[in-house]
């Protein structure tokens, strides 16, 4: 574990290991291992809670009460999105993440992407992270689809010459034709889903985060990706995907994961997870035995 | 932003690999190090975001890019005609190219100011589809205010010009100066953006400060003449920190002569101790820009 030691060890650390969770990591076989892992998202319980009106108003009351004030009192309420999930994904897996919505399923996504930091536990990532999430790529609808695609991968930590080696392929794979020069506010969003695929799985992934982002394309553009996923999975790539499309996750998915309010419910074969996620939703009963996973 | 470290991990693959690890973290500072070599390793992308930025903003008016010099000139006669009236048209002969210097460096801070405050809120979409280090947002608008300052500066030199001045050695001073306004301008760009995150009412109030700070600042006005009258208005000017900046950068580039040398010591301690507390202010904060847009 040489390469962690640049970091100090959090609290965390210390109790993952005292409970003797903490594995010698083997990045060798393992491409994300999540440890424990909380997301909790602190939203206004009023709209206007991010105004300097409100927050005058609410110093002024709690000065004059001079009580302890809990999370809510402050004008907050916590959004438990992840609590406690715990992962190994080995290289070259795809795994399919189903549940429903608000299950934590783009949290846990955003999470291993690195975009929201962990409230409680760890994860590591081995390899380049590749993200193919719900909004889409595009900085400026103004700019046409070359300068989105430039300004994608730059913003990624490549460079202009790995760029433009990769951008020919990308092109000729979105088939846009005249589309891909102009601004991107004309493209339908079965183009803008199509391009934004093409941008993700060209840039030499090694970890792919695919969040819902199958949806928009037509039969032939599902055709396409489904082929770039098998390419990718047989170099040893990983995939994590999202997605609502039983059908899809059967055909692609080596791993099926469910998650239900937070929590991992089950993993395992694709079939059985999916006809249990399809039976359970179809009752639509609480799980009570099942949230204590 | 969570920490996150590439060390060369032996992939199974051969080769090197990269390795994330994201954990929760007490202390909100990232790594330094880390995060200043990521930053740098995009510096290519702060330079294309601002160019296709710039060129996108005028495509759709009728005189495109030459609204960047049009827009300084048409300021500059704004006040210009504003201060003739006031003062019943009696001012020095240099007055006209004093007031555009001043005022054009002041429309570079107040642009870091007013662009940094919607850097962060405005890329909300990309902040939650990309890990990358936030402090890239504000940057790319500090260099577009640069580039639209730019063709400001080369409305003065041709007014300048026209009206016979010549340039001297010491008028080489104006570019400490300037580097003094930058940084300090930068410093204010990283905590407008920051403070917009929790305080939305921010952006609507800046505009009134900017205006009253302009006032108050050696730019409609010259610094020797009020600083010579004693009396409340004359302290409160000798405390703005923009007063030394601006009087060291009016006196090398109107006049051609040297400004007091303690005006620029105490313009460089304002601007690289703004700078500093932006910077860390900013990077501090930035793990709960995620969660919080």
């Amino acid at each position: 574990m040489s390469s962690l030691s640049a970091f100090e060890v959090s609290r965390e650390d210390l109790d993952l290991a005292a409970a003797g969770l903490e594995e010698p990591s083997d990045p060798g076989r393992w491409s994300v291992r999540v440890r424990g892992l909380h997301v909790t998202y602190r939203t206004p319980v009023d709209p206007r809670a991010n105004t300097l009106r409100h927050r005058a108003m609410r110093m002024a009351r709690a000065s004059a009460l001079r009580r302890g004030a809990t999370a809510k009192d402050r004008g907050f309420r916590e959004v438990l999105a992840v609590r406690g999930v715990d992962l190994d994904v080995e290289h070259g897996t795809v795994l399919g993440i189903i549940g429903a919505n608000g299950a934590g399923k783009s949290t846990l996504m955003r999470a291993v992407a690195g975009i929201l930091p962990p409230s409680q536990g760890r994860i590591e990532v081995n390899g380049r992270i590749s993200t193919l999430l719900a909004l889409g790529v595009g900085f400026n609808g103004n700019l046409s689809g070359r300068e989105n695609v430039v300004l994608g991968g730059l913003a990624a930590g490549m460079t202009r010459r790995q760029i433009a080696e990769r951008y020919e392929q990308i092109a000729a794979w979105a088939d846009l034709g005249e589309f891909i020069d102009m601004p991107m506010k004309t493209y339908s969003s079965g183009m803008y889903g199509r391009l934004a695929f093409a941008v993700s799985t060209h840039m030499d992934p090694e970890v792919l985060l695919i969040d819902e982002a199958l949806s928009a394309g037509d039969a032939k553009f599902k055709r396409k990706s489904y082929d770039k996923i098998g390419e990718l999975v047989a170099q040893a790539r990983t995939i994590l995907l999202v997605s609502h499309a039983m059908g899809t996750l059967r055909e692609l998915c080596s791993e099926v994961l469910w998650m239900h309010r937070g929590r991992a419910v089950a993993l395992g074969d694709p079939e059985e997870v999916t006809a249990e996620y399809l039976r359970f939703q179809e009752v639509g009963e609480e799980p009570v035995v099942m949230e204590d996973v | 932003m969570t920490v996150s470290s590439e060390a060369a991990v032996p992939g199974s693959a051969g080769g090197a690999r990269q390795q994330h690890v994201f954990e929760a973290q007490r202390a909100g500072m990232p790594n330094p190090r880390v995060y200043l070599e990521e930053l740098w390793r995009r510096r290519q992308f702060v330079v294309e975001m601002a160019r296709s930025t710039l060129k996108a903003q005028n495509y759709t008016t009728l005189f495109g890019q030459l609204w960047l010099v049009l827009n300084p000139l048409l300021t500059g006669f704004v006040y210009y005609l504003l201060v003739d009236i006031l003062s019943g048209g009696k001012h020095a002969a240099t007055y006209f190219p004093q007031l555009l210097a001043g005022l054009f460096l002041f429309n570079f801070l107040a642009g870091c100011m007013s662009q940094g405050a919607g850097s962060v809120i405005g890329s909300s979409r990309l902040i939650m589809n990309s890990s990358f280090p936030r402090l890239l947002l504000p940057i790319t608008q500090i260099v577009i205010a640069f580039f639209r300052f730019l063709p400001s500066l080369l409305v003065f030199f041709v007014v300048h010009f026209v009206k016979h001045e010549h340039f001297t050695w010491a008028s080489w001073l104006a570019v400490p100066a300037f580097v003094c306004v930058a940084l300090f301008a930068s410093g204010l760009s990283f905590i407008c953006a920051t403070a917009q995150v929790y305080f939305r009412d921010f952006a609507n109030v800046l505009p009134y400060l900017t205006r009253i700070w302009l006032f108050l600042s050696p730019v409609l006005w010259q610094l020797e003449t009020q600083l010579n009258r004693s009396g409340p208005k004359a302290e409160l000017i000798a405390m703005n920190p923009l007063s030394p900046m601006l009087g060291m950068w009016g006196d090398a580039l109107v006049e051609g002569k040297a400004g007091r040398p303690e005006w620029l010591l105490q313009g460089a301690c304002w601007g690289i101790g703004t700078f500093l507390l932006g910077t860390v202010l900013f990077m501090w904060r930035e793990r709960e820009f995620s969660v919080r847009l």
